[in-house]
């Protein structure tokens, strides 16, 4: 058993339906009790779909274990067929009908509908959605993708991709599933087929047609990519296009699958970031200590883009899915950091409060973490949350997405200027650095950390109970007044490493007391 | 799956005339696919209302997805609710659960010793694979006393629909309850209020000088004291359980409406006045400021919802009880009254208030319910977060159904926001011009 008060994934299951509900065409039905259905709130609510997930949920009850829920399995599998006509059905448990093993694939088989249907089995104790997701569009392919269809570019003349990965609920898809096509475009590459989004199972039959499988979305796509290489030798790409030197690496990459020139697409007129990054106005961003967490794919891009197109320190990186483990550790290793692999978000606060970052670039989860900790935050990966839908065109992919990446990450921080007048006059009183970033409004809000509005609406949250993390360290020196007064000018986000720092100092030289010549005196011993 | 059956087991349309034979009025029984949550979702305001009480849920981790997408959270303090999730170890056998669940307890007991109240709260898998929460409930009580108190109950979708994760709560609480000393009859309203409506019940109770306790209490080592002359009020329509538990430790229940509205919160107290000999005099000056009040906010809102027709979805068991509050207070028409329990004996003075040609249906299969919805083109469907905005895509204008269990509606000074939250989707249609 493991105690859980939050959690990054949903169950496998719920991975399922991301892809049902991504697709057109094609319906789940879900062996589930009552209260299973919660899950279509996340697509109704969170990513504002208009229409219902194409779930068919059994909904038995405790009576009917033991007697007939085979049957209801099986009256619930028909009454879909009948009322919602789907091209395919897949067929699955939750987590309580697996244990009570009713075999939903047989009894689906049994029924003898008129259309390919595909059992997936799931198991809800052991994995969780992005397994789920990525094991139900393999399941799907498997079962839809047919011998090899005459290639689309055989009659075009031109070369053609399938775009795989983007799913429903996912972090930003709709968005750079625009930028990824505005790419292929320009290179001169046709798409044949975009799944899971917005395929229907004759669009799968189809996918042989193409030349090769752009792969955004590893964690989902990867292992149906792998499929297709084996039975259709399509290759596919490993380069994910977020930031602007993997997005012209992913351009170099699809242009020599495609035999075509990449110089149009790379001269992309639109791209703005590496100025915006190399002006003088972002050498304050230079050395800035980052934080990443998230899922692999995500985290592992933002750190490249955080080191070599911002100039920030990274200063640790870590995931949820252990799936990407090997990935995300020799990224870690990169950066010179320990790797950070875990799906408890009270081990990710600790890590956090201890590598005392001056931005924070995570979850929704991490959000809250760094708003506890008073620390600027961007997120950058699922899990999601309402705001990570927003009305206008937001990538994370392409010349636009590192765009998006360089105005949504430098947002939250204090601007040039504006960082070194804190700096220098720390003790004015509207001026100060407890105040916050100016252009952010809410002076005086770093002191007052107001919970938001939660994800629907319904309760309202607590107030932050737990004391800020910049608590005095227990030492054995003790800090002078002048001392004390002179830390507090030292910049709010450096001051607790400050602090550390001169205790181990004072404590390795056995010093009771901790003047401001210990402070400085500790600062030059630390400095670099 | 339907059928079509009566109330009272009479036929449909016969016609009766008082309160204490209702007219038998015609339910359709479905069922089929239910879009409801699981009573687990009880916990987001139950650990709120009780204030040194952490549930524990012994689940999977849908359990523990559903609770963090229902409630909405996104932890800003640690809130007083966990899931222990099973694991494929403690299937196979590997480890031993009770082992597990007592180490887990450990734990949390450890990291939170202001809990002084626990819940066990078993799931649709625990239940399934029959872990006795109820014995690792007694087991960890006696291991923690007197610091903590351990009860269990079940908060399952296989046995129990949203509101009535309350019920089971409350059920496994009242043989907890001190014994009444022999010291006259007094009051005790049942049911998880807004400590702000318990507040305002109080004072009236007050007013009419009737003794009362409120159940649950905000702290649990306040549990009220029940026995052969306590009168308890329900003040939630699905308590079904709770009522048979303190029946059998002596209470009486007093019948009556809910307190919805102007009208059902008068009934409500009157209920309580009557079985307490309390004046007419004395009634009518406690009360009639408020009721004043109450449909004077309620005129405002009349304007907006007279002649409007509603649809309800089964959510909360509350459909019977605001669908009279509409129709009787509001105007309104009713088209179908869904709710997903009917109980026929605490809702008895709630369906005579209701038209005799009211559609009550209970249960669902939710395709064939939304078809007769889409038909019936209803000017507000009350339904839940995953039905609204695919109505909403529709043309259709929506309620959501969370909203009425998770805001203070009971009573007169809430009788106005109850309405305006009807009020409130038609009033934005209205507004908007995209």
């Amino acid at each position: 058993m493991q105690l859980t008060v939050w959690t990054y994934e949903a169950p496998p299951h719920v991975g399922a339906m991301r892809i049902a509900t991504a697709m057109e065409g094609l319906h789940y039905v879900l062996h589930a009790p009552q209260g299973d259905t919660y899950a279509d709130l996340l697509f109704t609510m969170i990513e504002r779909r208009t229409k219902r997930p194409p779930v068919t949920y059994t909904t038995f009850e405790a009576r009917d274990l033991g007697s007939d829920t085979a049957e209801i399995f099986q009256r619930a599998a028909r009454e879909a067929f009948d009322r919602f006509s789907p091209q395919a059905m897949i067929v699955g448990a939750s987590c309580t009908a697996e244990l009570i093993q009713d075999d939903p694939c047989g009894l689906a088989k049994a029924l003898g509908l008129p259309i390919p249907v595909i059992p997936l089995e799931l198991p809800a104790y052991q994995r969780k959605e992005n397994w789920g997701a990525s094991e139900t569009f393999y399941q799907i392919v498997r079962a839809i993708a047919g011998s090899a269809p005459e290639k689309m570019s055989a009659s075009t003349g031109r070369p053609s991709c399938n775009i795989l990965g983007p799913t429903a609920l996912g972090f930003r898809h709709r968005d750079d599933l625009v930028e990824i096509r505005k790419l292929l475009s320009v290179v001169g590459i046709d798409v044949n087929v975009t799944a899971p989004l917005w395929a229907s199972p004759a669009d799968i039959a189809r996918l042989g047609a193409a030349d090769f499988n752009v792969v955004l979305y590893p964690e989902i796509a990867d292992l149906a990519a792998r499929h297709l290489e084996k039975i259709y030798g399509q290759p596919r790409t490993r380069t994910i296009p977020i930031g602007i030197g993997a997005t012209r690496e992913f351009i170099a990459e699809i242009a020599a699958l495609a035999g075509l020139s990449s110089e149009a697409a790379l001269a992309d007129p639109s791209s703005r970031a590496p100025w915006w990054s190399r002006s003088v106005d972002s050498t304050y961003l230079t050395g800035k200590r980052v934080f990443i967490f998230g899922d692999a794919t995500h985290a592992i891009a933002a750190a490249r883009v955080a080191r070599e197109e911002l100039g920030f320190e990274v200063v640790g990186l870590g995931c949820y899915n252990r799936e990407f483990a090997r990935e995300l550790k020799a990224a870690a290793a990169a950066c010179d950091v320990e790797p950070l692999i875990t799906d408890d978000y009270l081990d990710v606060e600790d890590a956090i409060a201890a590598a005392h970052p001056e931005l924070v670039l995570g979850t929704q989860m991490e959000r809250h973490i760094a708003k506890r900790l008073q620390i600027p935050c961007a997120v950058i990966s699922a899990p999601v949350h309402v705001q990570d839908f927003p009305a206008r065109h937001s990538p994370q992919m392409g010349f636009e997405g590192a765009n998006v990446l360089f105005d949504t990450w430098i947002h939250p921080l204090v601007m040039g200027l504006e960082e070194h007048l804190l700096a220098m006059f720390r003790d004015d009183f509207e001026f100060h650095d407890g105040a916050g970033p100016s252009h952010l409004g809410g002076h005086g809000a770093r002191q007052a950390v107001e919970p938001e509005a939660p994800l629907t609406t319904i309760i309202p949250a607590a107030p932050a109970e737990n004391a800020p993390f910049e608590a005095a360290a227990v030492t054995a020196a003790v800090w002078a007044a002048e001392a004390e007064r002179e830390l507090k000018k030292i910049p709010f986000f450096v001051r607790g490493k400050a602090r550390r720092n001169t205790e181990d100092y004072a404590q390795s030289l056995r010093l009771q007391t901790i003047t401001v010549e210990t402070l400085y005196d500790a600062k030059a011993h630390y400095a670099r | 799956m339907k059928t079509l059956i009566s109330l009272a087991d009479r036929p449909a349309g016969a016609t009766a005339g008082s309160c204490a034979a209702p007219p038998a009025k015609a339910v359709l029984r479905e069922r089929g696919q239910r879009e409801v949550f699981c009573g687990l979702t009880g916990i987001i305001w139950l650990h709120r209302k009780m204030q040194d009480a952490f549930f524990l849920i012994v689940g999977s981790r849908t359990c523990a997805h559903l609770m963090q997408s229902a409630a909405g959270v996104m932890i800003f303090a640690e809130p007083r609710f966990a899931t222990a999730i099973i694991d494929e170890r403690d299937l196979a056998g590997l480890s031993d659960a009770n082992d597990e669940l007592d180490r887990t307890v450990a734990r949390l007991l450890a990291r939170r010793p202001d809990i002084k109240m626990l819940f066990l709260v078993g799931s649709c898998p625990s239940e399934v694979i029959k872990l006795d929460l109820s014995r690792a409930a007694h087991r960890l009580s006696q291991k923690y006393t007197p610091g903590v108190r351990v009860l269990n109950y079940s908060g399952s979708g296989i046995e129990t629909t949203f509101t009535q994760g309350e019920d089971a709560c409350l059920a496994s609480m009242v043989p907890e309850l001190p014994a009444a000393r022999e010291a006259g009859p007094s009051l005790l309203v049942v049911g998880a209020l807004a400590d702000v409506v318990e507040d305002q019940f109080a004072r009236l109770f007050e007013a009419m000088e009737i003794p009362v306790r409120f159940f649950p209490a905000r702290r649990s080592d306040d549990l009220p004291p029940v026995g052969r002359d306590t009168h308890f009020l329900l003040a939630q329509p699905f308590l079904a359980e709770t009522a048979r538990a303190l029946e059998e430790r002596g209470a009486t229940r007093l019948p009556a409406p809910f307190p919805l509205g102007a009208e059902g919160t008068t009934l409500w107290l009157k209920a309580a006045a009557d079985a307490f000999g309390v004046s007419a005099d004395t009634f009518d000056a406690a009360t009639q400021a408020g009721a004043a009040r109450a449909r004077h906010a309620l005129a405002r809102h009349k304007e907006t919802l007279e002649g409007k027709s509603a649809f309800f979805f089964p959510d909360s068991q509350l459909e019977p009880p605001l669908a009279r509050f509409l129709h009787r207070e509001l105007g309104m028409r009713l088209i179908e009254v869904g709710t997903p329990f009917l109980h026929r004996t605490h809702l008895a003075e709630e369906l005579a208030l209701l038209p005799e040609d009211v559609f009550l249906s209970e249960g669902q299969d939710v395709d064939r319910q939304l078809d007769r919805a889409r038909a019936a083109r209803p000017d507000i469907t009350v339904c839940g977060l995953g039905l609204a905005n695919p109505l909403e895509a529709e043309g259709l204008t929506t309620k959501w159904a969370i909203e009425l269990v998770f805001s203070p509606i009971q009573g007169y000074e809430q009788a106005g926001d109850l309405a305006e939250l009807f009020a409130r989707p038609l009033n934005r249609r209205a507004r908007l011009k995209v």
